[in-house]
C-alpha cells in the first residue's frame, strides 16, 4: 500500500468510527403521534428532562395514524396512539423490520358533547350511532327541539375518530359496515370541535374528557335501553361504568431498551401517573 | 477570453432555464408513478365517478366525484364573486381613477395578496362563518360559500393586476378615436377598451381561478369538509387539495390510501395545468 492511500484509509476508518460512536451515544428521544395525547407526552418529557439533564425528548402531534407511520420508517422511538395499531400497519412493519410493541399508558374517557341551549341530556349508544350515520337528522327525534342535528368529527388521521367509529358506530364489532354520515363535517382539532359546539345549538360532536368546559355540555352516556346513564368522569372511567373509554397507548420497536426504556418506566411510575391525572386523562391503576 | 467568458455564462443560463422543465417533468413523473399504482386497486371510471370516500374503512373507498364537485363548487363561487370586482376594479384602476388614488389602490391590492392563506382562513372562521350562519338560518356557517367568499380576496389581487396590465396596453389611439366620434367615456370603456383586452382579462381571470382551486389552509379551516355531493352552495364541502392536506399524514406510505392522494395530486395537476395552458394560449393571442 502506498503512503497516500493509507492516510486515506486510516481517515476513513477514523471517520466512520466517529459516526458511528455518535450514533451510539446520542441522548435523545423522539415522539410523535396522537394529538389526543401531546400535552400529555410533552408534560411527561418536561419532568423527565427537569430529573435528567442531557437526556433530551422531543414531542410532535399529528395523528396516531402519523406517529406509527413514523416508527414503521424509523423516523421516530415511541409512536403515541389512542387506538390499537392495525393488522395492516403490523405487516407493513415486519416488511420494514421493525417489531411493533405495545405498551398501555393510561386511559381517555370520550365525552359527546352538544351546545348547552340543547335540551337532550342523555343518550344510550345505540342513539348516537343513529345519529353519527346520519339515521337520525333532527333533535327532534329524540325528544328537542326542531333543529338539524349538524355532525361533528375529527378527521381521518386521528386515532379518537377511529375510535369512535368502531366502538360507537359499530358498537365494537370488529367487521362492521358503519360509516360516519358523509354529511358529517371533519373538523381539523378538537379545540375546533369544542368552537363549533359552543356556538352552534343544533351540533353534536366528541373529544377526549380533557377539552371539556362550561361553553359545552357534556351528554350522559347509556350502553343500551336498559343500563344507568354515565357522566363521563375519572372515576366512572376507572371503574370502567362509562361505556366510551379506550386505552392510550404508545407503540416502541421491540421491547424498549436504554434511554426509551428509562423514559417509558418513568411514565409508568407513580409520578408518571399523577402527571395522566393532571392533564385530564385516566390513570391506569389508582 | 472574453468569448470563453460569454460562452459559459450563456450555457449557465440555458441550464437555468432548462432546470426549471426538468424538475416539472420530475415531479410530473412521481406524480405518475405514485398515483397510476392505485389502478391495482380500482378503475379510474370509479376513481373519478364513485360517490363515497371513505379512506380508511376496509374495504376503503375511494371514489372522489364529491371532492371534484367540492372543488369546483368553491372555485365556481369565487369566480361570480371575483370576477365582476375584480375586472371593476382593473376598469377603475386603469381609466377612471385620479392618479392618487390609483397608487394608494395598487398598493392595496398588492397587500391583499401578500396576506397568507392560513391568515385568511383563521379571519374566515372567526368571522365569516357565524355571520354565513346567521344570515341564511343553515345549520352550520362551516358552507362552499364560505369558503368562495374568502377564496375570492385571494383571486382578486391576480385578477386586478393581469387586467390592469391587459387594458393598459391597448393603444392609447383606440380610446381617443373613441372619444373624437362622440362615444362617452363609458361607452368608450364598454365597447372599446373591454373588447380589445378581453384575451388578456380572460388571462387574468384564469390565472386568479387557477390560485383558488389549488388553495388549501383556508378552505380547509372554513368549508367543514364534509365529502358530499353538493347540492346548493350553502352546504359544507371536501376540496381535492383539502383531502391531500388532511390525509398525508395518515397514510402509510404504500398503502391504496397512499397511492389515491397521488392519483388525486394528477387530478389536480392537470386540471391547473389546463388552466394555465388556456391562459397562456389567451395571453399569447393578444400579442399577435
Amino acid at each position: 500500500m502506498k503512503p497516500t492511500k493509507k492516510i486515506v484509509m486510516s481517515l476513513i476508518l477514523s471517520l466512520t468510527a466517529g459516526f458511528l460512536y455518535a450514533a451510539s451515544s446520542r441522548n435523545s428521544i423522539q415522539i410523535k403521534g396522537s394529538d389526543t395525547m401531546v400535552n400529555l407526552s410533552q408534560a411527561w418529557a418536561e419532568n423527565y428532562m427537569e430529573k435528567n439533564p442531557g437526556d433530551f425528548v422531543a414531542v410532535t402531534g399529528g395523528g396516531s395514524g402519523t406517529g406509527i407511520s413514523s416508527l414503521i420508517s424509523g423516523t421516530c422511538d415511541i409512536a403515541n396512539s389512542s387506538r390499537n395499531i392495525k393488522e395492516k400497519e403490523i405487516a407493513i412493519a415486519k416488511k420494514k423490520g421493525i417489531v411493533p410493541y405495545e405498551i398501555k399508558v393510561g386511559l381517555d374517557g370520550l365525552a359527546v358533547v352538544v351546545n348547552p341551549q340543547n335540551p337532550i341530556k342523555q343518550l344510550t349508544i345505540g342513539q348516537l350511532a343513529d345519529i353519527f350515520t346520519g339515521k337520525i337528522s333532527n333533535w327532534k327525534e329524540l325528544g328537542g327541539k326542531d333543529l338539524k342535528i349538524v355532525i361533528l368529527s375529527r378527521e381521518v388521521n386521528s386515532g379518537t375518530h377511529v375510535y369512535f367509529k368502531e366502538h360507537v358506530l359499530r358498537k365494537g364489532n370488529l367487521s362492521g359496515k358503519e360509516e360516519f354520515a358523509a354529511s358529517a363535517l371533519m373538523m381539523p382539532s378538537s379545540q375546533a370541535i369544542a368552537d363549533e359546539i359552543a356556538t352552534n345549538p343544533g351540533a353534536i360532536g366528541y373529544y377526549g374528557m380533557g377539552y371539556i368546559s362550561p361553553k359545552q355540555k357534556t351528554i350522559f352516556v347509556a350502553k343500551d335501553g336498559k343500563s344507568k346513564t354515565i357522566e363521563p368522569t375519572i372515576e366512572n372511567v376507572i371503574t370502567g361504568a362509562y361505556p366510551i373509554s379506550r386505552p392510550l397507548l404508545i407503540y416502541t420497536n421491540g421491547q424498549p431498551q436504554a434511554l426509551v426504556k428509562k423514559f417509558v418506566d418513568f411514565m409508568l411510575s407513580k409520578e408518571g401517573q399523577e402527571i395522566v391525572q393532571k392533564t385530564d386523562f385516566v390513570p391506569i391503576k389508582k | 477570453m472574453q468569448k470563453f467568458k460569454e460562452f459559459i455564462i450563456e450555457k449557465l443560463i440555458l441550464i437555468s432555464g432548462l432546470a426549471s422543465i426538468f424538475f416539472v417533468i420530475l415531479i410530473f413523473l412521481f406524480l405518475l408513478k405514485e398515483g397510476l399504482a392505485l389502478l391495482e386497486f380500482i378503475t379510474p371510471g370509479q376513481f373519478l365517478f364513485g360517490k363515497n370516500w371513505y379512506p380508511i374503512s376496509e374495504p376503503a373507498q375511494l371514489e372522489i366525484l364529491p371532492l371534484i364537485l367540492g372543488s369546483l363548487l368553491v372555485t365556481f363561487g369565487a369566480a361570480v364573486i371575483s370576477i365582476p370586482i375584480g375586472v371593476g376594479c382593473a376598469i377603475f384602476i386603469a381609466e377612471v381613477s385620479p392618479p392618487s388614488i390609483k397608487e394608494i389602490l395598487k398598493a392595496g391590492i398588492e397587500l391583499l395578496a401578500a396576506i397568507p392563506s392560513v391568515v385568511l382562513g383563521f379571519i374566515g372562521m372567526v368571522t365569516l362563518v357565524p355571520w354565513v350562519k346567521n344570515i341564511f338560518h343553515i345549520p352550520t356557517g362551516l358552507t362552499a360559500l364560505s369558503g368562495s367568499i374568502m377564496l375570492a380576496f385571494m383571486a382578486m389581487p391576480t385578477i386586478v393586476s393581469i387586467a390592469e396590465d391587459a387594458l393598459y396596453s391597448v393603444p392609447k389611439s383606440y380610446k381617443e378615436g373613441a372619444l373624437a366620434l362622440g362615444a362617452t367615456k363609458w361607452q368608450a370603456i364598454y365597447r372599446v377598451l373591454l373588447p380589445a383586452a378581453s384575451s388578456g382579462i380572460f388571462a387574468a381571470v384564469m390565472l386568479g381561478l387557477g390560485r383558488v382551486i389549488g388553495e388549501t389552509m383556508a378552505v380547509m379551516m372554513i368549508t367543514g369538509n364534509a365529502a358530499v355531493i353538493p347540492t346548493s352552495i350553502l352546504q359544507p364541502v371536501r376540496t381535492l387539495t383539502a383531502t391531500i392536506a388532511a390525509e398525508m399524514g395518515e397514510a402509510v406510505v404504500g398503502s391504496e390510501h397512499y397511492f389515491a392522494l397521488f392519483a388525486i395530486g394528477i387530478v389536480l395537476f392537470v386540471v391547473s395545468f389546463m388552466i394555465n395552458v388556456t391562459a397562456d394560449l389567451f395571453l399569447h393571442r393578444k400579442k399577435i
